[in-house]
């Protein structure tokens, strides 16, 4: 139910209570007349939303081409979701298999689903909407058939909005076979363009275009286990399968993925994901399997898993020669064993902390050096050398107290963490200016950077800015 | 250069005889090189770095166990993977002391075990000059673990110790093949006086196994990048330890 203007309306209601002649829009109050038990909750939109996106999500265990459809207008009941099963449906033993299988899964996760499976996504859609009740809870309509079964229902099968299936029917257009007779030339001109195009899109005349929930990454193996699995073991094998399949999939167009996927489908009908970055392309099985044993381990089973997917949404070319150089392990020598070292490294902490220092063109100390990319040796631009920098470099200086003997000297001593030092030796000032360019309102003022040496040896890098006194870094 | 070559040539006569590559790496400090066994640093083994003053020496025991590094770098051309938990390396004061940053892969991790695992994995992949790792504590069986790995993939272990807070309890003894203590000494000398020269460390050799416990004196050539030859020397003022704890310190290697 929900909220319109302070009267309570039902929104959406499951069989029992269509059978008990309650509808949507009709208020609460005649609801409750008619079954004094009604039982009812709010309606939350958004959670209802993102409820089905999660099930659109779960559908990716069939086919990747899952969207939510854009036709049904609104949530509640009548909202759906649209597959694309081409080429997926043997892989469940076929098509009326899949959708059986679907229907059994969908009751068992508490929803009442009514499913249908044809040519278009218009046929199916009228099919699923129309031709299906609670006791045929799914239809599977064999190819070229569609035509046939889509006569018999009502125009509003065809995905029109309320208005143009209420005109049809004043005049007598009851069925979506009584427009078959129709010249089509007419019907754009009597009953607007709409009508026509989903007439066309229902019996595969017009192209329509499935615009996925997610990117469908080119390249996916799938895994569809005979029963569900909870140990480890065979969610390691079934993983390096997946690899197997999908560095096959890769090589047959030279690529090597950057980045995978691996999803899992659990019996419960929720879903985890994991995804990492290769630092250079690879189809390598046994590296891109061992790149996923660290995490194998926080995936829970849970009830088990039933279906197991890896992706490589984004790839790279790779060629043939390079797969050859690559030496058998043991003992991976050169830039390849480098290449699977990193990506070892960053599937565990993350590709962006395993990397290389850049020497960046600012004049501030603490922006010079940025990071690259572990592997991107070659092609590196120099580093400014000849002026005094720390080896160790504090992400927030430190404020000391120093003393000067005069302006623009260095401090005579300062004292830091608590301990006094006796300044010996000293080099400065270098004055580095703000860069005024940045709008960066915690470095309004140059500083004075000073590199001083105390009794003992130690070197540090100290700056004072208006009148304060900062370390910066240690030296070697 | 001509240490390079040196090690060159070692190299090319070890090939050529079908013997392994040396296992010793000279650091071209004389005084240090004829102290050690071997006449170098000992490759594929596990080598500690600690500086003086927990807090204070970071930079300097990194500088150090960097100048040790600096001519495996050169010779395996191969990068050398440093791991820690802060990323506060600069990689212009790398460039600075006239080593390429380009060299250093740096993976940032989140605590010691992670440290040690990063470690290790580098170990794996014989891709790298050496692997070093920032460590707070290490345990007896994780050294052990380390110096194992490093045996018997060939790849050479540094150990640098870097601690937040002082210890409390005592240190179990290390595992280490090589143990160095790294304090400040009053660097160089300097076009002018007032000025800071090139850096200086007074290294203690805690312990090594095969030799006796030591001080050096040495210094860092920024311009040239390695270990200045005219100014590095045994530091005598302090001495060598007694025979006894020598005895004693070996036995404990074993």
């Amino acid at each position: 139910m929900h909220d319109a203007g302070g009267r309570l309306l039902l929104a959406a209601l499951d069989r029992a209570a269509s059978a008990a002649g309650l509808g949507p829009g009709m208020a609460l109050a005649d609801g409750r007349a008619l079954v004094p038990g009604l039982q009812t909750a709010q309606l939350d939109p958004l959670e209802d939303a993102r409820a089905l996106a999660r099930l659109a999500e779960w559908c990716g265990r069939y086919t990747p081409w899952t969207a939510i459809d854009p036709a049904s207008g609104g949530l509640g009941a009548g909202a759906g979701l649209l597959l694309d099963v081409t080429g997926c449906a043997h892989l469940f033993g076929g098509e009326a298999a899949l959708a059986a299988d679907l229907a059994a899964r969908l009751a068992r996760l508490g929803f009442a689903a009514r499913l249908a499976l044809a040519d278009t996504v218009g046929a199916a859609w009228g099919l699923a909407r129309f031709a299906c009740d609670g006791s045929v809870p799914w239809r599977v309509v064999p190819p070229g058939a569609a035509r046939a079964a889509l006569a018999p229902l009502p125009p509003a099968a065809l995905r029109l909005p309320a208005a143009g299936g209420e005109l049809l029917a004043r005049l007598g257009l009851r069925s979506v076979g009584a427009l078959y007779d129709l010249p089509p030339a007419t019907l754009a001109p009597r009953f607007g363009p709409e009508l026509a195009q989903r007439l066309r899109q229902a019996l595969g005349l017009a192209p329509e275009v499935l615009s996925p929930l997610m990117a469908v990454p080119p390249h996916i193996a799938r895994r569809v286990f005979a029963e569900a699995v909870m140990t480890r073991e065979p969610i390691a094998h079934g993983l390096e399968k997946l690899a197997g399949e999908l560095c096959r999939c890769l090589e047959s167009e030279d690529l090597g993925a950057r980045r995978l996927e691996l999803t899992v489908y659990r019996v419960d009908g929720s879903l985890r994901r994991l995804a990492l970055g290769t630092s250079r392309p690879s189809r390598d099985p046994d590296h891109l399997a061992r790149l996923f044993a660290g995490s194998l381990e926080d995936i829970d089973p849970g009830f088990g898993i039933e279906v197991m997917t890896l992706a490589a949404p984004v790839t790279e070319p790779l060629s043939a020669l390079q797969m050859v150089l690559e030496p058998e392990a043991p003992g991976r020598v050169g830039a390849q064993g480098l290449a699977g070292l990193v990506d070892r490294l960053g599937a565990r902490f993350g590709l962006g902390r395993v990397f290389r220092h850049l020497p960046v063109e600012s004049h501030l100390p603490e922006r010079a050096s940025g990071r690259a990319p572990a592997l991107d040796a070659a092609g590196q631009p120099a580093w400014r050398r000849g002026r005094p920098r720390p080896l160790r470099l504090f992400a927030h200086p430190e404020a000391i107290e120093a003393v000067a003997l005069l302006p623009d000297h260095p401090p005579a001593r300062f004292r830091w963490r608590r301990v006094q030092h006796q300044v010996v030796r000293a080099e400065g000032p270098e004055r580095i200016a703000p860069e005024w360019w940045r709008d960066d309102p915690g470095q309004a003022e140059a500083r004075d950077y000073f590199r001083v040496e105390d009794a003992a040896g130690r070197r540090y890098w100290l700056y004072r800015t208006g009148g304060r006194w900062f370390l910066h870094g240690l030296f070697a | 250069m001509s240490l390079l070559l040196e090690t060159l040539r070692a190299q090319i006569r070890a090939l050529e005889s079908g013997v392994a590559p040396p296992r010793v790496l000279p650091l071209g400090v004389p005084a240090l090189d004829a102290w050690l066994p071997g006449g170098g640093l000992t490759l594929a083994a596990l080598h500690q770095v600690e500086g003086a003053r927990d807090e204070w020496d970071d930079a300097l025991a990194a500088g150090f166990c960097l100048a040790l590094t600096a001519p495996l770098v050169a010779i395996l051309d191969r990068p050398l993977l440093w791991v820690a938990r802060q990323a506060d390396l600069h990689g212009a004061g790398l460039a600075a002391m006239g080593l390429d940053p380009g060299r250093l892969i740096l993976v940032q991790a989140d605590g010691d075990r992670e440290v040690l695992w990063a470690m290790e994995e580098g170990l794996r992949w014989r891709a790298l000059a050496g692997v070093v790792g920032e460590v707070a504590e290490l345990a007896r069986t994780a050294g052990r673990r380390l110096q194992l790995a490093a045996e018997a993939h060939g790849v050479t272990v540094f150990l640098l110790r870097r601690r937040r807070a002082p210890l409390r309890r005592p240190e179990p003894p290390s595992v280490a093949l090589t143990r160095w203590r790294v304090a400040p000494a009053p660097s160089g000398a300097a076009p002018l006086a007032a000025l800071p020269g090139r850096p200086r460390w007074r290294v203690e050799l805690l312990r090594c196994r095969g030799a006796a416990p030591g001080n050096f004196l040495m210094e860092w050539d920024d311009a040239s990048g390695r270990f200045a030859l005219a100014a590095a020397l045994r530091d005598r003022s302090l001495g060598p330890r007694p025979a006894q704890t020598i005895g004693s310190d070996g036995r404990r290697a074993g």
